[in-house]
């Protein structure tokens, strides 16, 4: 998939200019953020369910090939196969392939951000094949010719209204000419378009939640119920997954279930989750007659090489970007890639290089609330202030801001000189502003006060401050 | 790279990354014998509970995500049950019902106005009669089996879906459907429990109330692509 992340601050700085934007933002985070809080504090076993679905992934990382092995085994068993890729561009090789050996004309897609991932639609449409996203959201981004901004709520950018307007430009053609008002009448509308798209599909593309070694099952998760018309009515089903969304058994599934739903939108547990092994059996009434799982690889092994290891446990919940301010702020479209927020900000730049994605690691205020929140207790502040390391280390970024940091190191690694020149700094800066309290421009400091002012220091350091004993 | 030469590659890969070669005899028994014995890990305490106190948290549970439930005494309820339901939501007495010789217990013949027809879910199909294997008080949860008695598109494709599930099928929490499952396996086929996986139905449904989106500035909207309506009929007595 292309990339904007290069071009992050502008991306971030348009974002904010967006008036629908901030209106669609401000109302998204506090629903998330409240009822996360609510379902997390109706459980009383929820911290220690985190504690174990982080030590499940843990001890499934750390045995990752048996577990992949034993889980091949079981969908063969089942009638089955597995398609091991190691390249976005292999996995779609793939999914071609098999739409073409059943003379696929369309597909209909469950939500998966590995399809998004290997750009699967703009593939498969340059070969005649057409993909209908058939989740709301994803839906809704498919007709407007956008991408994701979420990872569970791909449409959260846009308002009801454009919804509306999208709705009836992109419908009308098919008779549907009055422009709909109420949230209703608009899933209701999507709803009809969409049930004969989901009866003529010739194949049916899924993501995956799990997948679980020891019987050989995918299991995905959704609350609209698209997922299960997308396997149960074409005659393929293909399930495209990662490496690491393998777990052991269907109980350690469940255990990390637990923690996904109520982290991801506060619900007890979503609607439908679905576990799925092999094709159809003898004597079922329905069911495809196929079942393919393209199992990518994707820079997966080398990470779990690496000291990001952890982030393999993540299980794409987005209670990491519910929480995050910068998000918030800026929306999921200025990340420039699959995954925005926090957990983009690590994954993007191990999957698509440093290079690319240098800003996405500095978009952030280090507040800690991803990590407080992330389910599988994820170090997301710690591996950004890794990738920055590497960032400062590997030369990535402007030379006017590698020699500032190298100063500012080469002063904090002196603290009799650091405490010298803070104190002068402090007291030339108080004096200055005693007046009025604060500075509309500081030299070296526009970034701050391009925006807002800065206060005037009163009084001494904090070092100094702490050594007199006002520590409170 | 695809295929053979991929899975060598990734598994090469992934091994690199581990630091070691290949799991050495001891440590592959190892862990399959945590396959082969699948064990529960913390369950919540919310669901350990008396059998009636587990009904009313599954139907508080259910109907707190817009489910709605009624309780029958006996089999013989049912059929008026449902009847009375559809009557109730203006829905067409016309059903599509899966072919559960369990549901062949309830005495149909005394509506003579239900007209039901047996097999997969078909499109213009409207309501859906189909038993469950249980129900988890922990969330209000229904699990069902596709099979030749229970097609999968019964639970999605009609906009409502009647489900007729004997009081004595609802446990506490998921991992009890696991164990049903690995139990019934063994009792059929000799699997089940030792790590074959060959247990496992087609497709397990987990269902909690009926379909919804929030997709659009996070209104819960019900009736996505699934049914728009989830009736759960509780029966008491005998089991059929």
């Amino acid at each position: 998939m292309e990339t904007t992340s290069r071009t992050f601050p502008a991306n971030a700085r348009a974002g904010l200019a967006d008036a629908a934007l901030q209106t669609s933002l401000a109302r998204f985070q506090g629903g998330f953020q409240v009822k996360r809080a609510e379902a997390a504090g109706r459980l009383p076993e929820f911290e220690a369910l985190r504690d174990e679905a982080r030590a499940i992934k843990d001890h499934t990382l750390a045995h990752l090939d048996h577990y992949l092995e034993r889980y091949e085994a079981q969908v063969t068993a089942a009638g089955g196969t597995v398609h091991w890729c190691e390249t976005p561009a292999d996995a779609r090789e793939t999914i071609l392939s098999l739409c073409k050996e059943t003379g696929a004309r369309t597909v209909t897609k469950s939500k998966s951000m590995i399809a998004e991932e290997m750009a699967l639609n703009p593939f498969l449409e340059e070969h005649g094949i057409e993909p209908i996203e058939t989740d709301l959201g994803e839906y809704v981004v498919q007709l407007a010719d956008e991408r994701p901004s979420h990872i569970i709520a791909p449409a959260v950018h846009k308002t009801r209204d454009q919804v509306a307007d999208l709705f009836h430009e992109k419908h009308s053609p098919l008779g549907l000419t009055r422009r709909l008002d109420r949230v209703e009448e608009l899933v209701e509308e999507a709803r009809h378009v969409l049930r004969p798209r989901y009866l003529a599909a010739d194949v049916g593309i899924t993501g995956a939640n799990f997948l679980i070694a020891e019987t050989g099952s995918s299991a995905v998760v959704t609350n609209e119920g698209n997922a299960d018309l997308t396997q149960i009515l074409p005659r393929v089903h293909i399930v495209i997954a990662t490496l690491e969304k393998v777990v052991p058994t269907l109980e350690d599934a469940t255990t990390i279930m637990r923690v996904l739903a109520r982290s991801a939108t506060g619900q007890e547990f979503s609607t439908y989750t679905t576990v799925s092994t092999g094709p159809r059996r003898p004597g079922d009434a329905d069911g495809p007659e196929a079942y393919h799982v393209v199992l990518l690889d994707n820079g997966r092994s080398r990470m779990l090489g690496s000291e990001f290891r952890d982030v393999l446990r993540c299980i794409k919940c987005g209670a990491c970007m519910n929480h995050c301010p910068v998000y918030g702020a800026v929306g999921g479209h200025a990340y420039g890639w699959v995954y925005p927020g926090p957990v983009g900000a690590v994954l993007t730049p191990n999957l698509i290089g440093l290079e690319e994605a240098r800003h996405l690691p500095n978009a952030s205020s280090f507040c800690g609330r991803c990590e407080e929140v992330c389910p599988m207790r994820i170090p997301l502040p710690a591996m950004m202030r890794t990738l920055r390391e590497q960032e400062f280390s590997r030369r990535l970024g402007p030379a006017g801001m590698r020699a500032g940091i190298g100063a500012w190191a080469w002063l904090v690694r002196r603290p009799a000189l650091y405490r010298l020149a803070t104190g002068i700094a402090i007291r030339l800066l108080g004096a200055m502003g005693r007046r009025r309290g604060r500075f509309a421009r500081l030299p070296l400091a526009g970034g701050w006060t391009d925006v807002r002012d800065m206060p005037a220091p009163e009084g001494a350091t904090f070092h100094a401050l702490w050594r007199k004993g006002r520590r409170a | 790279m695809s295929g053979p030469d991929a899975r060598a590659a990734i598994l090469g890969s992934v091994r690199r990354a581990l630091g070691r070669g290949p799991l050495d005899e001891a440590a592959r028994a190892a862990l399959d014998e945590r396959l082969a014995r699948p064990a529960p890990n913390l369950v919540p305490a919310r669901a350990a509970l008396p059998q009636e106190e587990r009904v009313a948290l599954f139907t508080a549970m259910a109907e707190g995500v817009f489910a709605t439930v009624d309780r029958v005494s006996g089999a013989a309820a049912v059929p008026g049950a449902v009847a009375d339901y559809l009557a109730q939501q203006n829905l067409p007495p016309a059903l599509a019902m899966a072919p559960d010789p369990a549901l062949d217990a309830y005495p149909w013949a005394d509506r003579p106005m239900l007209s039901i027809r047996r097999g997969a879910a078909e499109e213009a199909d409207r309501v859906a009669v189909t038993g469950a294997v249980m129900g988890f008080a922990e969330t209000g949860t229904l699990m069902m089996a596709s099979g030749p008695e229970h097609p999968s598109t019964l639970n999605f494709l009609p906009e409502t879906h009647v489900v007729v599930l004997p009081a004595e099928r609802i446990g506490g929490s998921y991992e009890e459907g696991w164990a049903h499952l690995r139990a019934k396996g063994a009792e059929e086929g000799g699997e089940g429990g030792d790590g074959t996986g060959g247990f496992m139905p087609r497709t397990v449904n987990l269902v909690t109330g009926p379909s919804r989106t929030a997709d659009i500035e996070q209104t819960i909207t019900l009736g996505a692509h699934g049914p728009r309506r989830l009736h759960i009929v509780i029966v008491d007595g005998e089991a059929p």
